[in-house]
């Protein structure tokens, strides 16, 4: 009975929070006299997120965001973990790569950004590129540091049967740093959107940042306000594809969750 | 002993450690064979180089000096015919238990239409029936073990090297476990190097105790055990294996301890 009425208060209170809060942002610009290319209306918000994606305006704008970040995710990604792989196996390639992952590490990549426009264009290219280099880091380190940190007694078990280099790393080194690549893999995401959206105030055709800072010229604060929450949309979209796949794929971790009971179960 | 070929032979066994500080002996001239389908277990306290040894036995890990033997080919690496149970279980959390038990064979590159049959085979001889499909998480601290040894046995190896594998087990389920892999034995009569620092668990299991020295490790006696097979845990409470038991003590017994008041025995029951 309580157990019901707990989860009714868990959906409800979250509800009349939410509707709470723009009753309350609707009033206070009366209350306050706020002007309108300030702060919006949430009407007017919803009013232009109607118009942009059912008049189809939005469409070009959302997707070209979308493709920047996932290609960049996906480029950036990849060539961090193979890299990691290498690093890793390789005391030599280590040695050459450190100096340069040293300096670059703690760079703010988003400085880059206006260099990149000059060397790759206006148009996504100079973005998926900027979004790559943003999601290298924290995936290269994440990475590294899971490989290395593969048990010595995994190690040993498969070198007592002469395993080759190969096997040991699909076998112990890469499930070993799974849970580790996919934290990187989480923060990699956020800073994904984030590396497209400076990327396009800088300069761009199209995108939701460009929406955004294009808006600032007519002071059309409903429209960024739109912009922003299809950005948050995005975040929250792909964010919740990634821990969905970490889900699937390191499954043993989420089994450790569950194991307490089927530990007391078993004889 | 005609028929019974002497199946691992350890000469002269010699390990030294070059360290900032000089050289460190660890293991001194250590000389033991292992005939077929013989148990013997290696006693030896804490940190005298036990694991050592068996590292090297494995070969992980070359001599400095001496040699290990295994049906007369000099052992230089990793071997096929040999199987390893670890102190740990050292399952892999993202295997199966069945497919954890497989490593061997698929490392070892051996058909699977043999060997899959044989592992579920050895899963129900170590009491873990019905659970092929779970995951190691799943299981408890023993229950993860018998998987460990159902895996060092798997590939079929002449000889078994067990470093301390019950060390990490609560005290009932050693005793159980120490049953339980006598039984094993007594079906699947390979030969098994076993290393412990348990008095009590190297005179129910072995045929022969070699009792180490620490510091450099070196063999200092070679104990025969004549209590009859099977032994039962009740066999623990029989004046000859009180007898030998008690032998081994005096041997671990600081000097002037009066071994004979049995104060060591009773202390050492006591833990």
């Amino acid at each position: 009975m309580s157990g019901l009425v707990e989860r009714i208060k868990d959906i409800l209170v979250p509800v009349v929070a939410v509707v709470a809060f723009f009753v309350l942002w609707d009033r206070s610009i009366d209350w306050f006299s706020v002007p309108r290319h300030l702060l919006p209306r949430p009407g007017d918000v919803l009013t232009a997120l109607w118009n942009g994606y059912v008049g189809g305006r939005y469409w070009i704008h959302f997707f070209t965001t979308l493709k920047q970040m996932w290609y960049g995710y996906l480029i950036g990604c990849s060539v961090a973990l193979i890299l990691a792989a290498m690093v890793a196996e390789f005391r030599m390639v280590e040695r050459v790569v450190q100096p340069f992952v040293v300096a670059f590490q703690s760079m703010p990549k988003v400085a880059l950004a206006p260099l990149l426009i000059v060397w790759f264009g206006f148009g996504m290219t100079s973005k998926v590129v900027l979004v790559a280099l943003i999601c290298f880091f924290p995936v290269f380190i994440n990475a590294v540091t899971g490989f290395k940190s593969a048990s010595a007694d995994h190690l040993r078990l498969y070198r007592a049967f002469n395993a080759s280099r190969l096997s040991i790393f699909w076998n112990v080194k890469l499930p070993s740093a799974a849970e580790t690549i996919f934290a990187g893999l989480q923060i990699a995401v956020v800073l994904a959107l984030i590396g497209s959206v400076v990327g396009e105030f800088i300069t761009a055709r199209h995108g939701l940042g460009f929406l955004i800072q294009a808006s600032t010229l007519s002071f059309d604060v409903a429209t960024m306000f739109a912009a922003i929450i299809s950005l948050s949309v995005i975040g929250v979209v792909s964010t919740t594809v990634i821990r969905l796949i970490q889900a699937r794929v390191v499954h043993w971790a989420e089994r450790n969750a569950a194991a307490g009971t089927a530990t007391a179960a078993a004889p | 002993m005609t028929d019974r070929e002497t199946h691992l032979s350890i000469d002269r066994l010699r390990v030294v450690y070059k360290t900032t500080r000089g050289t460190l002996e660890a293991i001194r001239d250590i000389s033991l064979d292992i005939r077929e389908r013989e148990f013997v277990a290696v006693l030896g306290p804490s940190g005298c180089g036990k694991s050592t040894l068996l590292n090297i036995v494995s070969g992980l890990l070359p001599p400095s000096g001496g040699s290990v033997r295994m049906g007369g080919q000099e052992v230089s690496g990793p071997r096929r015919d040999v199987g390893i149970v670890f102190q740990a279980p050292t399952l892999l959390p993202w295997k199966t238990v069945l497919e954890n038990v497989l490593v061997p064979v698929r490392t070892l590159g051996l058909p699977l239409e043999t060997y899959r049959p044989r592992a579920l085979d050895l899963l129900r001889l170590v009491g873990l029936e019905g659970f092929a499909q779970h995951y190691p998480r799943e299981l408890s601290g023993g229950m993860q073990q018998r998987v460990g040894i159902a895996r060092g046995l798997v590939h079929d190896p002449a000889v078994i090297l067990m470093d301390e594998p019950f060390a990490a087990l609560d005290a009932m389920t050693r005793e159980h476990m120490s049953h339980e892999l006598q039984e094993l034995w007594m079906r699947e009569r390979k030969s098994i190097l076993f290393i412990t620092h348990s008095i009590p668990e190297a005179v129910f299991l072995a045929d022969r105790v070699v009792v180490l020295g620490d510091r450099p490790a070196m063999v200092r006696e070679v104990v025969e055990v004549p209590i009859p097979r099977p032994r039962r845990i009740e066999t623990m409470a029989a004046p000859e294996f009180a007898a030998v038991a008690n032998h081994l003590r005096t041997l671990f017994a600081p000097v002037g301890a009066g071994v004979g008041a049995g104060a060591t025995a009773r202390r050492e029951a006591a833990q």
